[in-house]
């Protein structure tokens, strides 16, 4: 990463033409993404990873030697061999050779089944044995050595592989390096209840077992049983070749280089994991790609590009879904300041800082559970800004009467560094904005790569472009694209006051250019919003789901989710659907919302498939579209015996009340008969719960990537009522959310949050309850099923072929079988 | 039928020796694509109204292989006209084939024509 970092900004500088780059690589792939290396194992996506597609090398003419060890320095010659026998002469030698996992001297660590975590290679390995062990061992356990970051990913690696993973750690906590005891045991108490578990202050002896591992001893009673070992222990700086040519070393590994990333040979350059820098290896990635610049502008000629005195080892990170950062000083003895600490067990949260004496200055702290404020208590930490008068405001949030903790984001000096891995500061965000005219995310990323490494600073670069807009007296426009200066409320009411009919007429209007694949599906919904058009009529601005009415798959077929309204089905229709699917030989399973998903059919056996199916009494379920997808229920009153209500009639009634309704995003509804909640309603974009009286009605709840739970809207009151207010609710959201904007998420943005949403809907604060109403009265009285509309017209069915000059089939989809039924081959 | 890059390279307009004879315009949507099989391969054609032009391009997304991109819908990016796959919204210049929102390789481009009504996609051989 840091070698390939090294030629990014090589290529990028003047100068550069006058020297040949070459660059050699051990492994068989070009650089990739090391520190997202666990997402191999979700996607299993190799590719993914790079850093720069192959081509890009040839593209700026450097040449790349992959599989291709450099096995001698000759520093008198300046020469380099590699393991093939190849001479290369050299000016100057950059070694990014990076670190090798360390294993520790334990017996039998030699044993089939102990892997360590680092490259693609070693993931693959983990993966084979763990199917192989997975075929003869009923709940295999593997256990992680190293309780550090890349353990615990490791950790999650294992268990996303089936087995029950167990975190072995010599310190008596986790990450010992970044968390105090307290952070590191509520970090210890969340992943326990995920099903990590934990053996700390455990000192290996030994592995066990006979050619193959059956366990670990760590005492003399004291033992294990695993199927497998992963050992994270840290790493050692692969500086092989530095001690071989002699290059001043430190004692205990590392090539000592200075701020300029030179070695003691001026002609060879270290940078990343084996460059010794004040006596210290830095394990990070900005760091490394610091020093990649700072190498890169010496050997260019501007020497004044010095690394840093002090190099800040802040790290935020995602672990297993829990946030974890520590920053400045993490652990601080009590003469150096005082520690302000929250600690709350039952929500997995511990949030530290570490204050001066005097209490003006901010030295560090721990977040774990959440850590959406890191950013600004980095910077407040980096930049020495003055803390405000109550310190613990800062992890508390202020309390009522007071003010917001934290100042907006344009306080900060110039000088603070906003994006570490890109070394963007604030002040070149700003001007950027300011002098160049990059007034997006998308620009200002282009222009100053901020935001490009981790990502983790995007919030603050948001704030910062949209204040600096601000201070040059410029509206802020939240424009869906760069053909309309709009956002969808505004094109919402432009569409609605103007009667303006189709999308082309709108851009001509108000827009420009040709349109794109965000504004179009973006308009396309308002026009079903106000017209309750169905996505029939403009076929070519729906996404491609809305186009075929039928939700695309991995091969390019398509699914077909009939709709079963509150999940309620006959055996008459279960048979229906049964023959049809068998048919067409499409693969069967039960969706989360309580349907049948029918997958794997050809773009000219849709309208076939649905014939049958509207011969059979069934109706488009509208699967494919940012529409009500369906409202769950649980049995109810009718058979439970806790019932308070009939909670399926209610569901059903809802569900085709609201089906077909386009919306900025998909909605989903749930209706519990009692408050057990078994239709899981809270965590939907609306929920009605019975209770002794009536329904108690919830709102933007979200289950999903980011789950939200559900707001109450109203308490006890009657169907109607409960009806009412979510048709208020609903119109509302469909009419100022911005495109593909969940309800939680635009509840988060709405100002007031959920107070506001009761004065609008209850309250009838801006007066357009009435109007509200009639629209939502509008959207049910006018619904129709587009599937009907489109097998009963010909000229829409006529789209439902591959070729449009042959009648066949595309003959490049293959399935292969799995479990009596059938699924796409797999991606390549 | 072969779903491999390698069968698809770019055609210029003055290397076309064959203009295929693929179907008639009205058989494609106006702001659309579809997709027309000429011998072993697929290729997408667009007919972008807005601009008056056509357009034809390997019906193969390089992302992942797979034979949708006739289906994406078209738009234009600072003026640079692209089809966005329908998959996971690669987008490709419809002129030069250049991936406008990432590294992916090119695809490869061919020439259209219209005479009496028909489409004709140009190839060289």
């Amino acid at each position: 990463m840091v070698g390939y970092k090294f030629c990014e900004k090589f290529v990028a500088k003047v100068g550069r033409d006058a020297f040949k780059l070459i660059v050699f690589g051990e492994e068989a792939r070009v650089a990739y993404d090391r520190v997202h290396l666990s997402e191999y194992f979700e996607n299993g996506d190799a590719e993914r990873l790079s850093m720069v597609p192959r081509q890009w090398y040839l593209e700026n003419n450097i040449e790349l030697y992959t599989n291709e060890r450099v096995t001698d320095i000759h520093r008198n010659s300046k020469t380099i061999t590699t393991l093939s026998e190849k001479t290369f002469k050299y000016d100057y030698l950059v070694l990014a050779t990076g670190s090798s996992p360390f294993v520790p001297q334990i017996n039998g660590v030699d044993k089939d089944g102990v892997f360590v975590y680092r490259t693609i290679e070693d993931l693959e390995g983990t993966l084979a044995y763990a199917e192989k062990i997975k075929q003869t061992v009923n709940k295999p356990k593997a256990a992680i050595l190293g309780g550090g970051l890349l353990g615990l990913e490791a950790a999650k690696a294992v268990m996303d592989m089936g087995m029950e993973p167990h975190v072995v750690e010599f310190a008596p906590k986790l990450m010992p390096r970044q968390l105090d005891t307290r952070s590191s045991k509520v970090l210890q108490v969340k992943l326990e209840s995920m099903g990590i578990h934990i053996h700390l202050s455990k000192a290996t002896n030994q592995i066990l077992g006979n050619g193959h591992i059956i366990g670990m001893e760590f005492g003399e009673d004291d033992v294990l049983n695993v199927d497998m070992l992963v050992i994270s222990a840290g790493i050692r700086p692969r500086d092989e070749l530095g001690k071989s040519c002699g290059l001043k070393m430190g004692t205990r590994g590392g090539i000592v280089v200075d701020n300029k990333m030179k070695t003691s040979d001026p002609s060879i350059f270290a940078i990343g994991e084996i460059a010794l820098y004040n006596q210290m290896i830095y394990g990070l990635v900005a760091p490394g790609y610091e020093m990649a610049g700072v190498a890169v502008d010496q050997i260019l000629g501007s020497e004044k590009s010095l690394m840093a005195a002090e190099i800040d080892m802040s790290t935020k990170l995602k672990l297993i879904g829990v946030d974890v950062a520590s920053f400045g000083i993490p652990f601080m003895p009590a003469e150096k300041g005082h520690s302000i600490i929250f600690e709350n067990k039952t929500e997995s949260l511990y949030k530290r800082i570490n204050v001066s004496h005097d209490g003006k200055k901010l030295l560090g702290g721990i977040l774990v559970g959440e850590a959406k404020d890191y950013n600004m208590l980095l910077q407040m930490y980096l930049n020495e800004m003055p803390l405000p008068k109550n310190p613990e405001n800062l992890i508390l949030g202020s309390r009522a009467g007071e003010d917001m903790s934290f100042g907006s984001a344009m306080d900060l000096p110039d000088t603070a560094v906003v994006c570490s891995c890109e070394a963007v500061t604030k002040g070149q965000i700003c001007c950027s904005v300011k002098d160049d005219g990059n007034e997006s995310m998308k620009a200002i990323a282009k222009a100053t790569k901020a935001t490009t490494g981790c990502g983790g600073c995007k919030p603050m670069v948001d704030d910062l472009i949209k204040e600096t807009l601000k201070s040059l007296g410029k509206v802020v426009k939240e424009s869906i694209c760069e053909h309309f200066e709009y956002s969808r409320q505004e094109l919402y009411d432009i569409v609605k006051l103007r009667k303006i009919e189709d999308y082309d007429s709108l851009l001509d209007e108000v827009g420009k250019g040709h349109g794109c694949e965000v504004c179009k599906p973006a308009v396309a919904s308002i026009f079903a919003s106000i017209y309750n058009e169905t996505a029939n009529r403009q076929a070519t601005i729906q996404d491609t789901n809305d186009r075929y009415l039928a939700n695309i798959q991995r091969n390019g077929t398509y699914s077909v989710v009939p709709r079963v309204a509150a999940g309620e089905i006959t055996p008459k229709q279960l048979l229906a659907m049964g023959r049809i699917a068998q048919k067409y030989d499409l693969y069967t399973k039960i969706t989360g919302g309580q349907r049948i998903d029918m997958f794997g059919a050809q773009l000219h056996e849709l309208p076939l498939i649905w014939e049958e199916l509207i011969a059979e009494g069934f109706e488009t379920g509208q699967a494919y579209g940012k529409s009500l997808r369906t409202v769950k229920s649980c049995v109810g009153s009718t058979w439970c015996r806790y019932g308070m209500d009939e909670s399926v009639t209610f569901a059903i009634d809802i569900e085709n009340r609201y089906k077909g309704i386009r919306s900025p995003h998909k909605i989903k509804g749930g209706v519990s008969g009692c408050i057990r909640e078994c239709a899981e309603a809270r965590n939907k974009d609306f929920g009605f719960i019975a209770v002794e009286g009536g329904w108690n009605v919830y709102i933007c709840g979200n289950g999903g990537a980011n789950p939200q739970h559900a707001k109450l809207l109203i308490e006890t009151v009657d169907k109607a009522a409960a009806t009412k207010y979510v048709d208020r609710f609903l119109m509302y959201y469909i009419k100022t959310a911005p495109p593909l904007t969940r309800t939680a998420a635009w509840l988060d943005k709405l100002e007031g949050g959920i107070d506001y949403v009761k004065d609008v809907v209850i309250n009838d604060c801006l007066g357009i309850a009435a109007e509200l109403d009639k629209e939502m009265q509008h959207l049910v009285d006018t619904y129709k099923c587009e599937w009907k509309e489109a097998v009963e017209n010909p000229e829409i069915r006529e789209k439902y072929t591959h070729f449009v000059n042959a009648d066949e089939a595309d003959d490049t989809i293959e399935f292969v079988s799995l479990r009596d039924q059938k699924m796409p081959k797999v991606w390549a | 039928m072969i779903s491999n890059l390698s069968t698809y390279e770019a055609v210029e307009l003055e290397k076309v020796s064959i203009w295929f004879k693929a179907a008639a315009a009205s058989k494609f949507p106006d702001n659309g694509g579809a997709c027309v099989k000429y011998k072993d391969m697929q290729i997408a054609v667009f007919n972008f109204t807005r601009e008056g032009t056509w357009y034809a391009c390997q019906n193969l997304c390089p992302h992942k292989m797979e034979m949708v991109l006739s289906r994406g819908m078209i738009g234009e990016d600072k003026g640079e006209p692209k089809v966005a796959c329908p998959l996971h919204k690669n987008s490709f210049s419809l002129k030069t084939g250049k991936h406008l929102n990432g590294e992916l390789n090119r695809i490869a481009t061919y020439p259209v024509k219209i005479e009496g009504g028909f489409v004709y996609i140009g190839f060289s051989e």
